[in-house]
């Protein structure tokens, strides 16, 4: 991987090009953390989009179709729900949560974006022409991630299924003998740990709060629940991919994904809700009608000017 | 409480109160002539502290508030990459108002009081955050024009008296330098763009550029405070000043756009040695101050929404504290 060489420079360009135009606060005062501002790229395991896109363009990296396919679904799912949450921001209980919602969302836009430019690779596409010049039905992300915000204990338990699936994925994809899906899946599980962190104690302090947080998050796990099945669901393509050691079976990631958020509701005296699972389809392609709604607003202004750079 | 010092004087002061008094005035008048920093504990005079409170808490507010215009097209943004940004920089915004808020604390009054007084319509905020973000390009000119007035107001700002306002502004100058520069951007390839993007740009800077040079408050003969805060060097500038050196950084920059600002009687004045830019319109300037423009209903509404939407949140996680700790406790 030649990432790492692309990642320092860039590191000292963020570091140093930080007071560029304004008027000379670069490095005003030494009591900045470095690490402190969100737009910076953190030092050392930065593995962006853009580093991806360069490989792609010295021809150094190429996914297979089938590969590209499976990029597809995962970056799919962290677009639908960055574009989920990042409605909240400026409108969160707190403005700490604000914070955290919006940090949230920008891993997974983040992980989106480096898994739509390794998928758009075999198809000569980029990360933006995938983005928004595709149709509903050509979208792979799985149900869950286009549910409604709902309010923040629908959002929450949304958020706690999405993370511990995501965790035990990007966990298993760290051994993936695609270099591309490895090295994505090893940065993004260290941030998707920390939202396993904050969607738990979140389903702990609802539960354990009020009579009324307690009330919305049972009902908010109950609107989100109908949709963890089809994150485990095995197909043609993750079978040939397992056997290729690319991915592994989704159903194989279940029991683990029980066990942990077991350990968290039992904790928060929460039942599994026992609510009958929908049919999904969305690595398919079928979807609910929220979806269309959400490519429309997502859609918009590129599609009013086909062909510009921004 | 400190903020009780706020509302009233105690009409009589015994002799050690006003032996003490008279020893804080001294000391607070030896730092502030050593251009030195007052730290929460310090004796201050309650004007210095009300008037630090204003306009901390007014500055936290503005970042609070100024959060809606841009959030206003995350969902949109045309790539990938710029929504990444846009996301970053309005989280900025979030952690901007949490420090400011948490300096403001300092002198005494809570953040759940200034959230009150901000729902109720009784505290101020910047009022360009009363405009529209009717495009794209929006993004672009507020990036620019009104978070680069903004970092020419408040890098001086990081040498204020009080110590956690400087402090706080050191941090939140680096992260505008960024936005600012984002901003710029944003405009540039734009400019490069397509006819319509150019014209989507140049529409955008016509628009923000007024109310940004308005956002460094009323000329200096009609600025009441502004004097009293240079003395306690709170303020090291007065607002005609900065403004001018912000237009004569506009002028330059605008060029490298390719783009023009709509005031055709920007100079350079030769004898004053200060960039000279044509008349405001004080009038609507004080209209949207009073509630007036385009956005300030609906800008009030959608924090009071949040905040009360969010209220059964915050209550539920105290609860949980309460109850943890209470079992700690009994362990």
């Amino acid at each position: 991987m030649t990432s790492k060489d692309v990642n320092t420079t860039d590191t000292d360009f963020a570091i140093e090009g930080h007071g560029d135009i304004s008027v000379g606060v670069h490095g005003a005062g030494a009591s900045g953390d470095g690490s402190a501002s969100a737009t910076r790229i953190t030092p050392g395991n930065a593995l962006r989009p853009e580093d991806i896109a360069l490989e792609i363009q010295r021809g150094q990296v190429r996914p297979s179709e089938d590969v590209a396919e499976f990029a597809l679904r995962i970056g799919d799912d962290g677009l639908i729900l960055a574009q989920r949450l990042g409605h909240w921001i400026s409108r969160a209980p707190e403005l700490e949560e604000d914070i955290a919602l919006g940090n949230i969302a920008l891993d997974q836009l983040g992980h989106a974006r480096s898994f739509l430019t390794y998928a758009g690779a075999a198809w000569d596409k980029s990360e933006d022409d995938l983005a928004y010049f595709r149709r509903e039905h050509e979208f792979r992300s799985a149900h869950l991630f286009e549910q409604p915000n709902g309010d923040f204990a629908v959002t929450i338990a949304r958020q706690f299924i999405v993370s511990f699936y995501q965790y035990e994925l990007y966990t298993k994809l760290i051994e993936s003998t695609d270099a591309t899906i490895a090295a994505i899946s090893a940065k993004a599980v260290k941030e998707v740990d920390y939202h396993r962190d904050h969607s738990a104690q979140w389903v702990l302090r609802l539960a354990g709060g009020t009579d009324e947080s307690r009330a919305r998050i049972i009902q908010g796990f109950k609107l989100v629940w109908p949709y963890v099945d089809e994150l485990f669901e095995d197909d043609e393509l993750t079978t040939r991919l397992a056997e290729a050691g690319v991915t592994v079976q989704p159903s194989s990631l279940r029991a683990e994904f029980d066990r942990l958020t077991g350990e968290i509701m039992a904790e928060a005296e929460l039942e599994i809700p026992g609510v009958p699972q929908a049919l999904g389809g969305g690595r398919r392609g079928k979807h609910s009608e929220f979806l269309g709604y959400i490519l429309a607003e997502m859609q918009v202004l590129a599609r009013e000017h086909p062909g510009a750079s921004w | 409480m400190a903020s009780q010092n706020l509302q009233s004087v105690p009409a009589e002061l015994s002799p050690e109160e006003q032996e003490r008094e008279a020893a804080g005035q001294a000391y607070f008048d030896r730092i502030i002539s050593e251009d030195s920093r007052i730290e929460p504990r310090d004796w201050m005079p309650a004007a210095y502290r009300k008037t630090l409170l204003r306009q901390i808490s007014q500055h936290a507010h503005s970042e609070i508030i100024g959060m809606q215009p841009e959030a206003n097209w995350i969902t949109r943004a045309p790539s990938l990459k710029r929504k990444s940004i846009l996301m970053a920089k309005v989280q900025d915004e979030a952690g901007h108002g949490l420090y400011l808020y948490s300096a403001a604390e300092t002198l005494g009054q809570s953040r759940d009081q200034m959230m009150e007084d901000l729902i109720a319509g009784k505290a101020r905020y910047s009022s360009i955050f009363n405009y529209p973000t009717i495009s794209w390009a929006d993004m672009g000119a507020i990036g620019w024009l009104v978070d680069g007035a903004a970092i020419c107001n408040q890098v001086p700002l990081c040498r204020a008296s009080y110590g956690p306002y400087g402090r706080a502004m050191v941090r939140i100058c680096k992260e505008e330098s960024f936005h600012q520069r984002q901003g710029f951007e944003i405009l540039l390839e734009l400019s490069n763009g397509t006819p319509e993007q150019k014209q989507m740009a140049q529409d955008a800077v016509n628009r923000w550029y007024a109310p940004s040079l308005m956002m460094f408050g009323p000329p200096d003969d009609d600025s009441p405070n502004s004097k009293q805060s240079m003395a306690w060097n709170i303020k090291r500038f007065s607002n005609d000043e900065l403004r001018s050196r912000f237009v004569g950084m506009m002028v330059e920059q605008v060029r490298v756009l390719g783009l023009t600002l709509p005031d055709k009687d920007i100079r350079f004045n030769e004898e004053t040695k200060k960039w000279e830019h044509g008349p405001l319109d004080w009038n609507e300037f004080k209209e949207v101050l009073a509630g007036r423009g385009p956005c300030n209903s609906q800008r009030v509404e959608r924090r009071r929404e949040a905040h009360e939407n969010g209220a059964w949140v915050r209550e539920a996680a105290v609860a949980y504290a309460r109850k943890q700790a209470q079992k700690e406790n009994a362990a």
